[in-house]
């Protein structure tokens, strides 16, 4: 495959990219008659700290690549770093934490049990799991919540608790597969800006998977573009929105940008 | 709290009391024969009239209830683990545990006191270990293994080792059905000590009492009896409620009524 | 490019043959395991003779496990060759014969309490479908019942059926009674899963049902039965065991002639006489569990897999 679109806008920064992915190919059932080609020679660089987003329709292989980069599924052909290490070596670093469309809590255990999951596999003692769940919960502004049980919860409360559990062990990398997905648009806008705000105050990269193109834009420093079958990079694109403010969803920018990101979907679509 | 617990159970209080009265009367009014069938109160008569007999025998059977509970369970959990941990151990013991199932368990109690020899509780105890095991085996099996993609992709994020998978995710996702199963596996073991009373084992039994009554036509003793062995069997259903809230908090204001 | 429609041809076409597959290999394994346990069987026996000769005092030897001589464990091959030979010197029948006999009249008692369990069932379900005050009246006491053990009182139950059974248009018939014990233990399954499964149906689909303004009954049939039969299904196959457990365990304590249950009580008391009878007899037992079981798979098969391959086509 040639023509694929390199990522990095600066260029050459390899050695401080978060991940690092080349000349990705990713085939289902291999050989059989259902078989599919998720993604086609993807190319990516993501710097550190950035924020990027991964849009797509249904197919386009972005929760693939996603799940690629976490290294929860192997690839066909090609490299994922992260980290300047293979994918695999930062899963059992422990290098990102992850959060689904659905919480994916242990309805068996309260918020905080929850929250103190992964570094109970960590082997941390009682005292230490206390102390950065209770950080935890006041970074996801729930604080008094921390005894109560995942069903006690709404759907958007839930989402904040999962995302304090993928941070919980403060890894560099967060991602994210369409966690808002299930959620109403007014708890969605609010969850958007509290993922912001925590991307603010920890400084970690996320890669963020959505099909919402207002979302992608309103958050990310990146969008990156997908097209379908096979699944391939169609559009990388600079977000240059500055800081958040509420004003932002309402700025001529915020439109012309959503514009952008539209246009090369309907193009992909139209051109096929 | 109690108010709402009254609540949920006036419908089975209600109609249990309507039940009685309505047997109470009809025997009262018709009464054919009257001993095949006696009343309630003539029921109730006899179980304080035997109680000290009733009473020994329920303890003996009671004993092979629990022993044999304990065992069928240890077995259904064992079995049930392994087969949740390894592919061929799943390929081998799940089929052979539902051939097990097919087979009239009881049919063996005369093979058992051949075995253990006719008086030993030993045969009792190893038809009620069979009778429990099954249940036990299927429902926490299908806990274990029924857990979510994602619970499993996130186990897996976290580099989590297969044990460590068994721990914290598939242990608490099969409790609620492991205490489905011990509900019904407690009334299999009370049934099922009875039944294998009747072949063989120690006199001084449930089973043995009901048998020797009713073949000289003291139904009502007889049915005294089944009333101990049920009201034993409704005891040991709660116990294990009364255990399945304790092991599983989070399910407390979820359901109930297992 | 392959058509869809290709593809799900071809991917069905995979899939059935990974089923045979899977059959066949748990059909090789259930082999392997009867070959297993007659090896251990054996070799347990040898162990304990060994020992037995060795005069050594072994604490597991006929107290956690049984004895090993040939009365309390005949020989696998002895309990082999007994199907052939005729259970009494002057009857000119195998054993085999008079099994298979017994085997269909206990299975006539089954079918019939099974048959009456399943109405029985099905009813309850569908009271209790009707409120939840009615469930939560009704269901503790369907679990009370079946700690009731009826079939220890299978006698009063054969006197109460010849006595009370007058009035039907036919005679009443002893096995008739034992159908009535498959009945009480078949029913309750059925019962508790028919509920559940009624209850299982999609919400959304019980409002659609409810926007056509479908009545109860055309709602039970057409939306709730269907949504059932995979719940039903398990609880039929779970009463097609106990109801040969039933009809077994009622012949033996309701002293009805003609039976497998009589056969092995039989056996049983001239078990002296010969051990392998009754292991005959019992495997026989198990033979006829497994047919029953495999009975209401079959049906299962055409009823379940038939309407599956209608959903992937349309």
């Amino acid at each position: 495959m040639t023509g694929h679109i390199q990522g990095s806008a600066a260029g050459g920064v390899a050695a401080s990219a978060a991940v690092e992915i080349s000349d990705l190919s990713k085939v289902f059932n291999h050989g059989k008659p259902n078989e599919v080609h998720a993604l086609d020679g993807i190319g990516l660089s993501i710097e550190t700290g950035s924020f990027v987003s991964l849009i797509g329709p249904s197919g386009c292989g972005k929760s693939t690549l996603l799940r690629l980069i976490g290294a929860l599924t192997a690839p066909t052909d090609g490299t994922v770093l992260v980290n300047g290490k293979s994918a695999d070596q930062a899963r059992l670093d422990r290098d990102y934490g992850m959060a689904f469309q659905t919480s994916g809590l242990f309805g068996w255990r309260t918020v905080t049990q929850n929250i103190e999951l992964p570094l109970q596999l960590m082997g941390w003692n009682k005292l230490d799991r206390k102390n950065r769940a209770a950080e935890m919960l006041e970074l996801i502004k729930l604080p008094e919540f921390g005894d109560h049980y995942p069903h006690e919860l709404s759907g958007g409360m839930q989402q904040r608790v999962a995302i304090g559990r993928a941070l919980s062990f403060q890894p560099s990398l967060l991602l994210m597969d369409e966690p808002f997905g299930a959620l109403d648009e007014m708890t969605r806008e609010h969850m958007q800006t509290e993922v912001l705000d925590i991307w603010k105050k920890t400084g970690k990269t996320v890669v963020f998977v959505t099909h919402s193109i207002p979302e992608a834009v309103f958050l990310s420093n990146r969008v990156i573009v997908m097209s379908p079958r096979p699944g391939r990079i169609a559009a990388d694109i600079e977000i240059d929105l500055g800081a958040r403010t509420f004003d932002t969803r309402e700025s001529q920018r915020f439109f012309e940008l959503i514009t952008q990101v539209r246009e090369v979907l309907r193009f992909d679509e139209d051109s096929r | 709290m109690i108010a709402k617990a009254l609540r949920s159970a006036a419908p089975a209080v209600l109609l249990g009391a309507g039940g009685l009265v309505l047997w109470e009367l009809i025997l009262l009014v018709v009464n054919p024969d009257g001993f095949v069938l006696p009343r309630p109160t003539e029921i109730l008569g006899s179980l304080i009239e035997n109680f000290t007999e009733i009473l020994a025998a329920a303890g003996t059977t009671g004993f092979i209830v629990i022993t044999g509970l304990v065992g069928g369970i240890a077995l259904g959990v064992v079995w049930a683990l392994l087969v949740s941990q390894f592919r061929i151990a799943d390929e081998m013991l799940t089929p052979l545990a539902v051939a097990l199932n097919a087979i009239p368990i009881i049919a063996l109690a005369p093979i058992f006191n051949a075995w253990y020899g006719l008086l030993s509780p030993t045969s009792n105890q190893a038809i009620v270990v069979l009778l429990v095991f099954f249940p036990v085996f299927v429902n926490t099996s299908k806990g274990l293994t029924s857990v979510g993609a994602i619970e499993l992709e996130l186990m897996h994020s976290y580099a989590a080792s297969k044990w460590e998978i068994t721990k914290t995710v598939r242990i608490p996702n099969a409790m609620p059905l492991f205490f489905t199963s011990l509900k019904i596996a407690s009334s299999l073991a009370v049934i099922g000590a009875i039944v294998a009373e009747y072949f063989g084992g120690r006199q001084d039994s449930l089973g043995q009492f009901i048998v020797q009554n009713a073949a000289s036509s003291r139904y009502t003793e007889a049915w005294a009896a089944v009333v101990a062995a049920s009201t034993m069997g409704i005891l040991l259903y709660f116990v294990s409620g009364g255990f399945e809230r304790v092991a599983t908090p989070w399910r407390r204001d979820v359901d109930v009524v297992g | 490019m392959p058509t869809r429609e290709e593809t799900t041809r071809a991917v069905a076409l995979l899939e059935r043959k990974a089923a045979t597959k899977r059959g066949t290999r748990r059909f090789v394994v259930f082999i392997v395991f009867l070959a297993v346990l007659a090896l251990a069987y054996t070799g347990y026996k040898a162990f304990g003779e060994a020992v037995d000769d060795a005069q050594t005092e072994w604490a597991v030897v006929g107290r956690i496990l049984p004895r090993t001589d040939d009365l309390t464990m005949p020989p696998i091959v002895d309990i082999i060759t007994e199907f052939g030979e005729p259970p009494q010197r002057n009857s000119g029948k195998p054993l085999v014969a008079f099994i298979a006999e017994a085997s269909l009249f206990t299975l006539r008692e089954a079918a019939l309490g099974f048959f009456l369990g399943m109405l029985l069932g099905l009813g309850f379900a569908i009271v209790m479908l009707r409120s939840r005050w009615l469930e939560r009246g009704i269901s503790p006491y369907l679990v009370a019942s079946q700690t009731v053990p009826l079939v220890a009182i299978a006698p009063i139950i054969v006197i109460w059926g010849s006595k009370s059974m007058g009035w039907l248009p036919f005679d009443w018939q002893p096995w008739m009674s034992v159908s009535i014990i498959a009945t009480y233990l078949t029913f309750f399954p059925i019962a508790m899963n028919g509920i559940k499964g009624f209850q299982s149906a999609d919400p959304a689909s019980m409002e659609l049902m409810r926007s056509y303004a479908a009545g109860r009954r055309q709602t039970l049939i057409k939306l709730q039965f269907p949504a059932a039969l995979p719940y039903l299904f398990t609880a039929f196959k779970l009463a097609a065991t106990v109801s040969i457990v039933g009809a077994i365990v009622g012949e033996i304590s309701g002293g009805v002639r003609g039976g497998l249950g009589r056969l092995i009580l039989d056996y049983a008391s001239r078990y002296t006489t010969g051990p392998s009878r009754l292991y005959a007899s019992v495997i026989g037992a198990a033979v006829l569990g497994i047919i029953a079981v495999g009975l209401v798979t079959i049906v299962e098969y055409l009823v379940v897999s038939r309407r599956q391959q209608g959903r992937t086509v349309s």
